[in-house]
């Protein structure tokens, strides 16, 4: 049961085999035995999920199932989830209730699905490893030496783990396809806009997106069918009619073009992923996909770009933390300013911290023009660049991570390293593009390696395509831990 | 880029976060760092080229000026922060110490 599939275990839960509380205290005990070693989640609402369970139960009894009715969901910390517990990974956050539900939530409980808890990410989504998280860090569940990735971390190790039957994620530059390559799952961060933003706690609003996180791109595609829709609440909600990202899951791949960005091939990237990636490109000439050498000559400013932007944003976004309205207030203060000042300064971790005042300096009286601006103007530039190679090929295709997961504690004095370990994945935020990641292989310590897959906007279900028949090729992606 | 102490101590004011002068330094050196990883952006030639600030060249919508949500003042009030044990609400109005003498 925990291996199958999200169309198998629907069938499953259709046709009476098993029931969604069953099947729901099927993972709450999993989870319970082995997530004090992994800390994948954060809140666990045992009575809750249950209660979910059983009103799933009867929906499939009363033959008014859909696809997800009854499958336990586990959910990033970053959605608020009306009573649930929701932090976002932050001490700022620790005893907050959410007064609401995100639309994402309600999309899965309209569908059906249970909310099988809140899983562990770094603080504010700021992170590349889940170390930021003021939970502590999660463990990957390959080797729990690893980082499982970040900032979806806790995520990607629930599914792997089989903690979950699948997860969702948000990616702002990376956080979805990062640690579902470190962690050896699948992830799909959609076109910017076509989910939903509503109710998912804010980072840098013009990058931030949800997607699903699964052990396979058939399932992702199901999730996705779920997360997406047109939300007026979300100012940057997009008004498209609603798809099935499933209807070309089985198109054969011939005649399909591959462009291999030279700048993702070139230095800095370790031999093991290097190997692992270019054994997938051979597969896929094997389904009939032919290579185009393309070229992304402003993608080596991805990185400074986004450490510009992402936290001139995330400094405006987290002003809302001041201790008055909800949150963390510091038990000890004197006038006003002084109160702000120390809730923030407890409230918040150092990465957060480090992120706000790079965001405030930048955006500061008389830096405006040579930091933000200027790093828009680049942005443009790094679009541009994926609109020119989308005129030469279908998807393009490369490392998701230079490297395979890295030790627990490896980088933490260094933000600079920290930071370079997303050069691939931050681009394609900065563009709003879709991207993914899928299991390609293990490098040479044994950890798990991704191949990122980024499509033209809105070609998600072509992407999804492209990802199921290889993984109808290879069986990387039902590898599972031993745990 | 370096900069200095004092330029860390303004930024970390205006951001409101409090911070200790043994915080100073080493966040000075580490922000330094990024700095000099941002720098990298400088040298490209950008003239002519329109900031894009969005992922979609689309407009804001508009929507009718009409109430969309109910008073949920109660609620978002439970939610306040606590003080010596209790939360800070009062009378519908949130507690903050007096900025007026």
């Amino acid at each position: 049961m925990l291996n199958s599939s999200l169309h198998q275990l629907g069938s499953a839960l259709r046709a009476g085999k098993i029931s969604s509380v069953e099947l729901t205290q099927l993972y709450l005990d999993r989870i319970a035995e082995l997530n004090p070693a992994l800390n994948a989640y954060i809140t666990v609402n045992a009575e809750t999920s249950l209660g979910q369970a059983r009103r799933a139960d009867a929906l499939l009894a009363g033959g008014r199932a859909q696809p997800l009715t009854g499958i336990p969901i586990a959910q990033k910390d970053i959605f608020c989830a009306q009573g649930w517990r929701t932090t976002c990974g932050s001490k700022m956050l620790e005893n907050f209730i959410a007064p609401y539900d995100a639309h994402v939530i309600t999309q899965f409980n309209n569908a059906g699905a249970v909310n099988l808890g809140k899983t562990n990410m770094d603080e504010f989504a700021m992170g590349s490893s889940n170390e930021t998280s003021h939970f502590g860090a999660v463990k990957n569940p390959w080797d729990k030496n690893a980082v499982p990735g970040g900032s979806s971390g806790g995520a990607a190790c629930a599914v792997a783990a089989r903690l979950c039957a699948a997860a969702t994620g948000t990616d702002t530059g990376g956080s979805i396809r990062q640690p579902a390559a470190l962690c050896g799952i699948s992830g799909i961060k959609p076109t910017y806009g076509t989910v939903s933003r509503y109710g998912m706690i804010a980072f840098a609003s013009s990058l931030d997106q949800a997607g699903p996180m699964a052990r396979s791109a058939e399932d992702l595609a199901l999730l996705l069918n779920v997360m997406t829709g047109f939300d007026e609440r979300d100012s940057t909600s997009l008004q498209r009619d609603k798809e099935d990202y499933a209807r070309d899951l089985n198109k054969p791949l011939a005649g399909l073009r591959i462009g291999l960005p030279r700048e993702f091939f070139a230095e800095g990237l370790a031999q093991d992923v290097a190997g692992c990636v270019n054994a997938a490109i051979a597969e896929y000439k094997k389904l009939g996909a032919t290579i185009v050498d393309i070229s992304l000559p402003n993608s080596r400013l991805a990185v400074p770009v986004y450490y510009v932007l992402a936290p001139a944003e995330a400094s405006s976004n987290l002003s809302r933390y001041d201790g008055v309205r909800y949150g963390y207030r510091a038990p000890e203060y004197g006038d006003l300013t002084d109160m702000y000042e120390r809730s923030r300064a407890q409230g918040f971790g150092e990465e957060v911290k480090r992120r706000i005042m790079i965001g405030t300096y930048v955006l500061s009286h008389g830096y405006y023009d040579a930091y933000y601006l200027q790093a828009q103007k680049i942005r443009r530039l790094i679009a541009q660049d994926f609109d020119d190679a989308f005129k030469l090929c279908d998807v393009i295709m490369g490392p998701t991570s230079p490297s395979t997961a890295f030790n627990l504690g490896e980088k933490g004095d260094d933000p600079v390293q920290m930071y370079l370990s997303d050069i691939y994945t931050i681009a394609v935020n900065l563009a709003g593009l879709p991207g993914m990641s899928i299991p390609a292989g293990f490098g040479s310590n044994g950890r798990p390696v991704g191949l990122q897959i980024i499509g033209n906007y809105f070609s998600e279900a072509r992407m999804l395509n492209v990802a199921h028949q290889y993984q109808l090729a290879t069986d990387w992606h039902s590898r599972a831990p031993k745990l | 880029m370096s900069l200095t102490n004092a330029d860390v101590r303004k930024v970390a004011s205006l951001a409101r976060l409090a911070m200790a002068e043994t915080e100073i330094e080493s966040a000075r050196a580490q922000l330094s760092g990024i700095f000099d990883l941002i720098a990298e952006m400088q040298a490209v030639d950008t003239n002519g080229i329109t900031p894009m600030s969005h992922a979609q060249d689309v407009t804001q919508r508009l929507r009718e000026d009409v109430v969309t949500e109910g008073d949920q003042r109660e609620l978002f009030q439970s939610l306040a922060p606590q003080y010596k044990g209790s939360p800070q609400v009062e009378a519908g109005l949130y507690l903050v110490p007096q900025v007026i003498e």
